[in-house]
């Protein structure tokens, strides 16, 4: 009743091809893109803008990088912090360096170093699968961070290595470094976000998406109809390289304000991994679900407690968030593989014959 | 009708601003704490973060707060991660009147709220940690980081290792190890061991240990083994210390030319190793033990979390930061009105003419603990900062030396050529202090 398709006829092939073909949908996703640009800066604090919502959709782009290598074109990857923190210190070296190009250029551009580095190392990709490519790119992780470390050039020879975002305007408006206003940086990172997730899911249904989900469904049948492994699994890198660089430019320019190693260490490719797997391996909505779980829960454990008066110590949260994520990730894996976002869908399915199921 | 209503609603809104204001002022000094109890730094994080907590549960039952009005402290773990100290800086800066100072625990974390707590008004003491550029006030008004920097007390482990050898020109051709944690805490002083390797003659060698594989260290000491250096000096931090420890008595190292600087000399670091750790060197600032005025009054004190903690090299150092504190809002009052709330932006002035004799000190009941501190506008190092030694006997850190003087001469020019490029990177104009 609530959901109904019966009677919605398309008349013409753009409406065919469109990207939402549900009304109900089109009308939610548009909405709340409107909402969150208009309405979350005008009523949101500065607490859940500063601390939640920015490095919620960064943390979604990340997601969503992978997401487009493992979850739809099925390689494996371990490497996103290295591609994070190849964006990010990209990004630091283009802005200080070239001062005069504006930073919505800069950002694509560290995304477009990533990129590269990205497609080096998804090289060994044609001939390593599975398991063995995760072990490639977790040498990705490890040499990159290795490198940024060990090279003062990324850093402009900076004494103390970690350099702090440099003040950048959009605009006229302030986007990056710790005087920039949240809303501002919180309608920067936005538009990257809802750029990026547009192209990913118009990617996905188009040529090059289909190429990448016969490949990892099945790499001999998907070459036997004419798909060449080669292209298809670099391209998978490059954009997902590409994703994973952006996310990490926003992180050390609009959240937390320094380019710093230690953000992206193996940890947090894991991090990502995991927003992945439980959001839902090849969905666009599973990368943001995912990241808001993933991220999300952690600090809602730790203040819950608070809510409701009592005062539990942080050591004892901590560890139980440690035990709920095992579980948590143990489950998902068993009950649902597809994650969240295959739960939205079945929740959207029962929603049609709702309420009078047969 | 418009204008009345108008007056009404702005009346309105004064009379609730101004009680908020007084709100505030009942509310007590809110002191945000931004600890890590658990994770692989959780044995150094819970003694220190214990000895902090515990020192303004002292001031506020002894004393009553400074002039009434007492603090409040609430805890929010960060398991020592940047991203999560920054969520937790952000979930209570605002929280009871606002952050009176934040003590950031983790150089990582430090870096990323300099800018931040700036624009917020809020001062960092990053007690001998942190930023080192930091100590020049003109550029970071907001940040202190006395009684000492990294690269102070690098120069001062260099000057201490001189003293062992026979004076500085036994340096020439020595080699050194330095084993750091691979994060920005650990490489904070590599360019000032380049400068003085280079100054007096000798070399080192680096050996990184990275954060996520910090309990395996074996291929580290045996080349360590092969290279026979004359000293180990170490920057280590949580469950770091220990293995390295335990791996440098694997090898049969001589323990008294291994020397950690003051985060990586407490008890959780040597007691692992046991017996193989006696002889074991570090850098301090503070003693060890409870045999100081100071814990006499806190017996019969409610609500302590101390317990075994108590009188261990952290806890006593968690102590001596929240010691500080106490006295720039001590200060602070003295200056904008005795028993009331003082602002953040009225402590970063106190903490910048925090001016603590050794008679204050002993007035404190913390003598042997708080070492006599001078900060000036120039200088938010502190005016001399200096390093004890102290050796593991295998019962109880043992102070071996006296004070030993940093060289500020190497250190204070890199400081303010590192501050005069952040200065320029952000478009600061160094404010005047003369």
């Amino acid at each position: 009743m609530l959901y109904r398709e019966a009677g919605q006829f398309k008349t013409s092939y753009s409406a065919d091809q469109a990207m939402l073909t549900i009304p109900l949908d089109r009308w939610f996703v548009f909405g709340l893109a409107a909402f969150a640009i208009i309405g979350v800066p005008l009523v949101a604090s500065e607490y859940l803008m500063a601390s939640i919502l920015i490095p919620v959709l960064i943390l979604s782009i990340a997601a969503l990088g992978l997401n487009i290598l493992t979850g739809y074109c099925g390689q494996l990857s371990l490497g996103t912090g290295a591609f994070m923190a190849a964006g990010a210190y990209m990004a630091y070296k283009i802005a200080t360096n070239i001062t005069w190009m504006p930073i919505w250029l800069v950002i694509p551009l560290a995304g477009l170093c990533a990129a590269a580095i990205g497609l080096a190392f998804g090289l060994p990709s044609l001939r390593i699968k599975g398991f063995y490519l995760a072990v490639a790119t977790l040498a990705a992780q490890f040499f990159l961070l290795w490198l940024f470390v060990k090279v003062p050039w990324f850093v402009n020879n900076s004494i103390s290595g970690v350099p702090t975002a440099p003040p950048r305007s959009v605009f006229g408006f302030e986007v990056t470094g710790a005087t920039a206003s949240n809303e501002a940086k919180y309608l920067f990172v936005l538009a990257f976000v809802i750029a990026l997730a547009w192209i990913a899911r118009n990617m996905a249904r188009s040529r090059i998406g289909r190429s990448w989900m016969a490949i990892r469904d099945m790499d001999i049948a998907a070459q036997l109809i004419g798909i060449r492994p080669l292209p298809t699994k670099l391209s998978a890198f490059a954009i997902s390289s590409f994703y994973c660089g952006v996310a990490g430019a926003l992180w050390a320019m609009c959240f937390i304000n320094t380019v710093e190693p230690t953000a992206f260490d193996i940890n947090r490719s894991f991090q990502v991994l995991f927003m992945v797997i439980v959001g839902g391996l090849g969905s666009v909505l599973g990368s943001f679900l995912g990241a808001a779980f993933i991220f999300l829960l952690p600090i809602f454990l730790n203040s819950a407690p608070g809510w409701f008066g009592y005062s539990v110590p942080g050591d004892i949260i901590t560890h139980i968030e440690f035990m709920l994520f095992g579980a948590l990730i143990i489950f998902f894996l068993i009950v649902e593989p597809h994650g969240l976002a295959r739960l939205w869908q079945i929740a959207k399915e029962k929603l049609r014959l709702w309420p009078f199921p047969y | 009708m418009l204008m009345k209503k108008l007056a009404t609603a702005g009346l309105a809104a004064a009379v609730a601003a101004g009680a908020i204001g007084v709100a505030q002022a009942e509310d007590g000094q809110f002191i945000p704490v931004l600890s890590y109890r658990t994770g692989a730094y959780a044995p150094n994080g819970t003694p220190f973060a214990n000895g902090y907590v515990d020192y303004f549960q002292l001031v506020n039952e002894r004393d009553g707060g400074v002039n009434g009005v007492k603090f409040i402290v609430e805890e929010c773990e960060t398991g020592y991660k940047t991203d999560r100290g920054v969520e937790c800086y952000d979930r209570l800066k605002d929280k009871h009147g606002g952050a009176t100072v934040i003590s950031p625990w983790s150089t990582g974390t430090t870096y990323a709220l300099i800018d931040k707590a700036t624009n917020d008004k809020i001062p960092i003491l990053s007690m001998g940690y942190g930023r080192t550029s930091a100590a020049d006030g003109r550029v970071f008004p907001y940040v202190f980081n006395f009684p000492s920097t990294y690269w102070s007390q690098a120069t001062a482990v260099v000057q201490y290792i001189a003293n062992e050898m026979g004076g500085l020109e036994a340096l020439k051709g020595q080699r050194f190890a330095f084993i750091y944690l691979d994060h920005p805490y650990g490489r904070e002083p590599i360019p000032t061991f380049d400068i003085l390797a280079e100054k007096f003659g000798f070399t080192y060698d680096k050996y990184p240990v990275p954060p996520a594989t910090m309990t395996e260290q074996k291929s580290i000491w045996l080349q360590i083994r092969r290279t026979k250096p004359a000293y180990a000096i170490m920057w280590g931090w949580g469950a770091m210390n220990s293995t390295a420890v335990k791996e440098a008595a694997n090898i049969k190292f001589d323990m008294s030319t291994f020397i950690g600087n003051w985060w990586s000399a407490a008890e959780p670091d040597v007691l692992p190793a046991g017996d193989g750790a006696v002889g074991y060197k570090g850098a301090t600032f503070n003693g060890a033990g409870t045999g100081y005025k100071v814990f006499d009054d806190m017996k019969g004190v409610d609500g302590l979390k101390g317990g075994d903690d108590m009188g261990t090299v952290l806890y006593n150092r968690g102590m001596v930061n929240a010691a500080f504190i106490v006295e720039a809002v001590r200060l602070a009052q003295e200056k904008y009105g005795e028993g009331k709330h003082v602002s953040g932006e009225q402590v970063r002035w106190a903490l910048e003419n925090l001016d603590l004799s050794a008679g204050d000190v002993e007035a404190l009941g913390l003598t042997g603990l708080m070492p006599p501190t001078t900060v000036t506008c120039l200088n938010h190092e502190g005016a001399n900062p200096a390093i004890l030694v102290q050796q593991w006997n295998g019962k109880a850190w043992e102070i071996i030396t006296d004070w030993i003087p940093a060289m500020t001469d190497v250190v204070r020019p890199l400081i303010e050529q590192d501050a005069a490029q952040y200065a320029q990177e952000n478009s600061i104009t160094p404010r005047d202090c003369s």
